[in-house]
């Protein structure tokens, strides 16, 4: 199948403190991958450095054939020109924890402005976030402002924004951890919805049942590697690591 | 012993208004171009202040300093006196243009008050969550879309109160403008209340700049009002 995000070898410090320490992820078309972990295991630092919010220190990140960063003969991360830059920023989405929807503009605005930025005409963009609001069943909200909403309904307009621009991968960064427990679900039907449509996504996720259900695919992160990854029956049912064991049992006790 | 009247036989009320209303012009052409100059000369000195580049960092940084960190009337005359006595110490072939006292006002009160825009607009930009910048990066806007479109609209919403004060200050503070003998409201006030010998007309010119702040702080209630539609 068609690889779309291929990371090799990715190395991420902080000052002296190594966040990511030669992490290599493979997401082929269509598949939904969870990213798991405890925290401060680097898990939404990979998903910035994939997303450009980061640069990487060594390694390389390719979107098919676009390489976004390589790492020259001398060990120096090489990124994109600016104009293959625009390209690969384009095939991707990212949603955030704390959404960063623009206060100032309504809901509808929100989705449509970056359609236009990338050339889409006035009708067409609201057409198609239209489309992508009823489809968040929020329909009626296009001309509400995003401090007029709840969380859970803020979260699906930045899902509908990131949908808008029509990427081929969309990054999920703990996309219900701001949100009240009773507001998950609704995050979390979305996310199964645009699975069961074979949407490309790389989820970090403390949702462990969610991951389950959800992936084809779970990586779990520890103290900046990849401890261990697999099917989901192989990692959360089946785990080899001693790390994963001691992780997941913490989560059923809690 | 008998008290000063307060409004003696000689006052003259229409001389006044008169003497009064032409000096509030000047005050009002003050006000307005150093207004319309400062607000943009203060965005591109917060820009220098933010650089990344050190030497224009630290210049503005120092500009600013200067500005805030000596009297406004000193840096009007020095704008007005210093070219002088450089052309004649120098022997330059130059002449000052004959309405310099105006010109060298309204340098002075602009240079001041960029400053100080400078200093709250930096507050405002400094203050918007990254989450905003980061948002828009990923959605493909470019770094002049993402100022004009997402981050300078909010920045504006939230330095709005201090703007107003500074623009308050400022309809009072063009009577320092008297400091170089322009003839503003206050200097005309001054001239009337000494040959008039009567207190009036700086009464009645206070009433002039509190009707004028009240009308500013009016409209700027009002734009504040106008933005409220989000939080």
């Amino acid at each position: 199948m068609e690889e779309l995000l291929t990371i090799s070898n990715l190395r991420k410090s902080f000052g002296g403190l190594e966040v990511l320490k030669d992490i290599s992820l493979h997401v082929k078309k269509g598949h939904v991958v969870a990213i798991i972990g405890p925290s401060g295991s680097g898990k939404s630092t990979l998903l910035r450095c994939a997303t450009t919010l980061e640069t990487v220190d060594a390694g390389e990140i390719r979107y098919g054939g676009d390489v976004l960063v390589r790492t020259d003969s001398h060990g120096k991360p090489v990124y994109a020109d600016k104009a293959a830059m625009k390209k690969i920023r384009s095939k991707f989405g990212l949603v955030f924890q704390n959404f960063n929807l623009f206060p100032h503009f309504s809901v509808l605005r929100n989705i449509t402005e970056a359609q236009m930025i990338a050339g889409t005409e006035k009708r067409q963009a609201q057409e198609k976030a239209r489309e992508l609001l009823a489809k968040m069943g929020l329909a009626d909200k296009e001309k509400a402002y995003p401090c007029q909403l709840s969380g859970g309904q803020q979260q699906r307009v930045s899902i509908a924004r990131a949908l808008a621009l029509n990427p081929q991968v969309l990054f999920f960064d703990e996309p219900t951890s701001a949100l009240d427990p009773e507001l998950t679900g609704e995050i979390l039907k979305v996310i199964r919805a645009l699975a069961a449509e074979h949407m490309t996504m790389v989820i970090v996720t403390h949702e462990m049942a969610f991951a389950r259900d959800v992936a084809d695919y779970i990586v779990f992160m520890d103290g900046g590697v990849i401890a261990e990854e697999g099917t989901p029956d192989e990692v959360i049912h089946h785990p080899k690591n001693d790390r994963t064991k001691a992780f997941l049992s913490r989560y059923e006790r809690s | 012993m008998p008290i000063p009247a307060l409004l003696p036989a000689a006052v003259n009320m229409q001389a006044i208004f008169s003497q009064l209303g032409e000096g509030f012009v000047m005050t009002a052409v003050i006000f307005i171009l150093t207004l319309v100059l400062s607000m943009p000369l203060g965005l591109l000195v917060a820009f220098g202040r933010m650089s990344k580049f050190r030497p224009l960092s630290w210049l503005t940084r120092f500009f600013i300093s200067v500005m805030r960190g000596t009297p406004l009337m000193l840096q009007l005359m020095v704008v007005y006196f210093a070219p002088g006595f450089l052309i004649v110490s120098f022997g330059w072939d130059v002449t000052l243009p004959d309405n310099y006292r105006f010109i060298a006002t309204i340098i002075g009160f602009v240079i001041n008050y960029a400053a100080y825009f400078a200093e709250i607009y930096r507050g405002g930009i400094e203050a918007m969550p990254v989450g905003q910048y980061e948002a828009a990066q990923v959605l493909g806007f470019s770094k002049s879309q993402t100022f004009l479109r997402i981050i300078l609209p909010q920045v504006i919403k939230t330095i709005l109160p201090s703007v107003t004060n500074e623009i308050i200050t400022l309809v009072k503070d063009t009577s320092l403008a008297f400091s170089i003998s322009v003839v503003e409201m206050f200097t005309a006030a001054k001239m009337l209340a000494t040959a008039q010998s009567s207190v009036v007309p700086f009464f009645v010119a206070g009433v002039f700049y509190y009707v004028a702040n009240y009308a500013v702080a009016f409209v700027m209630e009002r734009i504040e009002k106008a933005l409220d539609y989000y939080k």
